[in-house]
């Protein structure tokens, strides 16, 4: 199957943002010491496994018993390793953490179970909800008949996409009306929770040249249908992104004369499969 | 003083009463550690019922088997069973057989508390799978149970509630006791730093109890004002913190992570050294790293929260924090090896399973350290990959120990030995199929796939199904481990008071015959400084 984000199936992706890549090449440098400290660690219980036993006659050495230097030793090697690990992660947490300069923001709201999303600044207006595309909602139901694999992008789909242009420190501001539910898009490699009565924040910048449809789940067990919210992002050059806002704009006025549309009433729908 | 106390009025209680009385008004330690066993292992049972359930309708994508609703009540109740149902009345049951027997007391020090302390367990459990008869259903929101989700739960919360509260009543009164016991009633001449590593994992874990119960007991009870009174604790409308009951609930949360694994380490710190015929390695430092651990355990709950939204200083703290852990952890993985090493192994059943838990639980270990990587955390989290760390530490690793220690301290219980073959197939499919079952899911958490899904998107197919075959393979293997465990309460080869002569067994529960007597240490044993070394 083709997966629908820069995963290869068993390994995070390495993603479209800068983020994304800090945290896969962060990922992969644990990854490395850990597959390091296993060869050492199970290489001397593999060793001791077979070297030292009773059916070959393996004499117990019943002196051994303590050995302050070892102990010492194999208690501050990690304790380096760990440090090693650290700074880097660190580098990037201050990097995640900043959310100054952003130059498009947009307010996310969780339900049960839907996304909504409102646009701020030279975008404002833009106001619409994102629920699950109406083949997948169909083929889920228990006995549907509807083999998933005969749907494409299967729970991965959604009536309306978030549209998003590239190259542009896009900040979310999230929230929720009911209960908790987390925003995440793995290319992204942005995941961030949404709860009721906070706004919590979080930005993306995808790499120019990485416009496409990227995808992601709701990863907050929110209720009966938290394995049906997925969240899709439309990621356009900022030139087809403005003309995306002008349309929308223009059809806002056109919906409801000269009085300020309610969101729901956005009718430019666009299936993105 | 305390050994001066040889509780006298149980005198003519040298035969255990007949029938359902001897279980029902129990106070002998061995009788009440053996319904605590029983009773973990039906839960156990209830529990992997509800696993087979999820792997079931996980073997492939769409719906097939159950309503998503039906689905979350299923992963809801798999974690409140196997966490308060099987691994700690398991810990607590073999804390009641053997350290008495450890420490040479003739009992707990508390013998009707702890009949006490049992017998709310079969009534918290029986109210919480009712609940699966309630209008509403069961709950569903998690057994994290956070607000506002749970809040939406029916009649079922309030039974939630109180069978929590049940349960931590259970678990304070079975720490007070542990505590008391290894406290007051250890046999002249050993101090603390001669007594067995296991009494002090459990002692360490009793502490650990007694800490965070009352938390959990107290955030339960503000949802339970939530939504019963109309309090605000957790309400944002009303002023309150949802936010809070998470940093409430993982306060308690995290040291019980550590509430099940300080006794398997414990118990894993038993079986090396007699099966390598050698002391246990560093014994003292063993005991300072559990300690470190039960103490890094109460500052490390943030790490269950990165992706809630955090102030960078705390995120920067809670990593370090976490990442701390593994110094200790890693004490105790390199003093077992080095018990092992220059030793002369063999491979009887406790053996088999303390070995793989040695290797499993490290791997658990290494996906900690990387779910502690802040950055990399935002990706892990609430996947499936967690879903893999967190079984990876509890089913090779705590529930792995607790067989081991039954098949280790089983003779001693029954006087007979078991179906050494039997336990061996036991031991090597359920590697096989834990593996099967728990490896592939690393792959769909870094690939994506969100937990607590009934469904999930196509490119998943392949592992989960995989992963399912694996759950199946292991669900049915574990019928072998209660025929060998029944079949040896029946009957068998006499075993001897040592139990494992060709081994280095040590301490004092192999000083009494086996079957252990009904009342053992009725005076306490005499204690020679130099026969005592730590396992």
């Amino acid at each position: 199957m083709v997966s629908p984000n820069t995963s290869n199936g068993f390994n995070l992706p390495m993603g479209v943002t800068e983020i994304s890549h800090e945290i896969y090449n962060l990922h992969m440098l644990v990854f490395w010491i850990c597959v390091g400290i296993a060869v050492v660690v199970f290489g001397a219980m593999i060793y001791s496994l077979v070297k030292f036993r009773h059916s070959q006659g393996a004499v117990a050495d019943t002196a051994m018993v303590h050995s302050t230097k070892v102990e010492i030793i194999w208690t501050v090697i990690p304790v380096i390793i760990l440090v090693f690990m650290a700074v880097p992660a660190a580098e990037t947490i201050l990097k995640m953490e900043d959310t100054r300069n952003s130059e498009l923001s947009i307010r996310v709201t969780g339900y049960q179970w839907k996304w909504q999303y409102q646009y701020m600044g030279d975008a404002d207006g833009i106001n619409y909800f994102s629920t699950l595309a109406q083949d997948s909602n169909f083929a889920r139901e228990l006995h549907s008949g509807v083999d998933p694999k005969s749907v494409p992008n299967y729970l991965l789909s959604v009536d309306k996409p978030l549209v998003v242009p590239s190259g542009t420190k896009v900040r979310l501001l999230l929230t929720s009306q009911d209960v908790i539910h987390a925003w995440w898009v793995p290319d992204f490699g942005a995941k961030r929770d949404a709860i009721p009565g906070f706004i919590n924040e979080l930005w993306f910048d995808v790499t120019p040249g990485k416009e496409g449809i990227y995808r992601g789940q709701c990863a907050a067990l929110c209720g009966r249908d938290h394995g049906f919210m997925p969240i899709v992002v439309d990621v356009r050059t900022p030139d087809d992104f403005k003309k995306w806002v002008e349309a929308q704009k223009a059809d806002l006025k056109q919906a409801d004369g000269s009085a300020p549309a309610p969101a729901e009433t956005v009718k430019t729908a666009q299936v993105v499969n | 003083m305390a050994n001066a106390l040889p509780l006298a009025d149980d005198d003519h209680h040298d035969q255990p009463d007949s029938g359902i009385k001897r279980w029902l008004f129990a106070t002998n330690h061995k009788d009440i550690g053996t319904m605590y066993l029983v009773f973990s292992l039906i839960m156990f049972f209830v529990g992997g019922a509800m696993a087979m359930v999820i792997r079931a309708e996980l073997f492939q994508p769409g719906l097939q088997l159950v309503q998503p609703e039906f689905f979350n009540q299923m992963t809801t109740n798999h974690a409140l069973v196997m966490i308060f149902g099987a691994v700690m009345p398991a810990f607590v049951g073999l804390a009641n057989w053997m350290v008495p027997l450890q420490i040479g007391a003739p009992d707990m020090a508390l013998p009707r508390m702890n009949n006490f302390s049992f017998w709310l367990l079969p009534f918290a459990f029986t109210i919480l799978l009712s609940t699966f008869l309630v209008p509403g259903g069961a709950v569903a929101g998690g057994w994290t149970m956070y607000p506002p989700l749970v809040l939406q739960t029916g009649d079922s919360f309030p039974m939630l509630i109180f069978a929590v509260h049940l349960m931590g009543i259970s678990s304070i009164m079975g720490a007070i006791n542990v505590i008391v016991t290894i406290v007051n009633m250890r046999t002249p001449g050993m101090t603390l730093l001669k007594m067995p590593i296991f009494c002090w994992t459990w002692l360490i874990t009793a502490y650990l109890l007694i800490a965070v119960m009352p938390v959990l007991a107290g955030a339960v009870t503000m949802l339970l004002m939530d939504h019963f009174f109309k309090t605000s604790f957790f309400n944002a409308a009303g002023g309150g913190d949802p936010l809070m009951f998470e940093h409430v609930f993982w306060f308690f949360g995290h040291p019980e992570v550590y509430i099940m694994i300080l006794p398997a380490f414990g118990i894993v710190s038993e079986i090396i050294p007699t099966f390598s015929r050698k002391p246990l390695f560093g014994a003292t430092s063993m005991i300072y790293a559990t300690a470190s651990i039960g103490f890094l355990s109460f500052i490390v709950w943030g790490h269950h929260m990165f992706a809630d939204g955090m102030p960078m200083a705390a995120q920067l703290f809670f990593m370090m924090s976490t990442m701390l852990i593994a110094v200790p952890t890693g004490v105790k993985v390199f003093n077992w090896t080095a018990t092992m090493w220059r030793g002369s192994l063999s491979f009887e059943p406790p053996m088999l399973f303390a070995v793989g838990f040695l290797f499993m639980f490290t791997i658990g270990g290494f996906s900690g350290v990387m779910l502690a990587i802040v950055p990399a955390d935002f990706q892990y989290n609430n996947s499936y990959f967690v879903v893999a760390h967190f079984h990876y530490v509890l089913v090779p690793g705590a529930v792995f120990a607790i067989m081991g220690a039954v098949y280790y301290w089983l003779p001693k219980w029954t006087g007979h030995m078991y179906n050494m073959t039997l336990a061996k197939w036991h031991f090597w499919l359920s590697t096989i199929f834990v593996n099967v079952l728990f490896f592939p899911q690393h792959f769909l958490g870094l690939a994506g796939m969100p937990r607590r899904v009934p469904d999930y998107a196509v490119q998943f197919s392949d592992w989960n199904m995989v992963s399912s075959l694996g759950g199946f393979g292991f669900g049915l293997v574990q019928i072998l481990f209660a025929v060998v465990v029944i079949q040896c309460i029946r009957g068998g080869k006499k075993a001897s008071a040592e139990v494992w002569d060709g081994a280095r067994p040590h301490g004092l529960e192999w000083s009494v015959p086996s079957p252990a007597p009904y009342h053992s240490f009725t005076t306490p044993p005499v204690l020679h400084p130099t026969e005592v070394r730590r396992s």
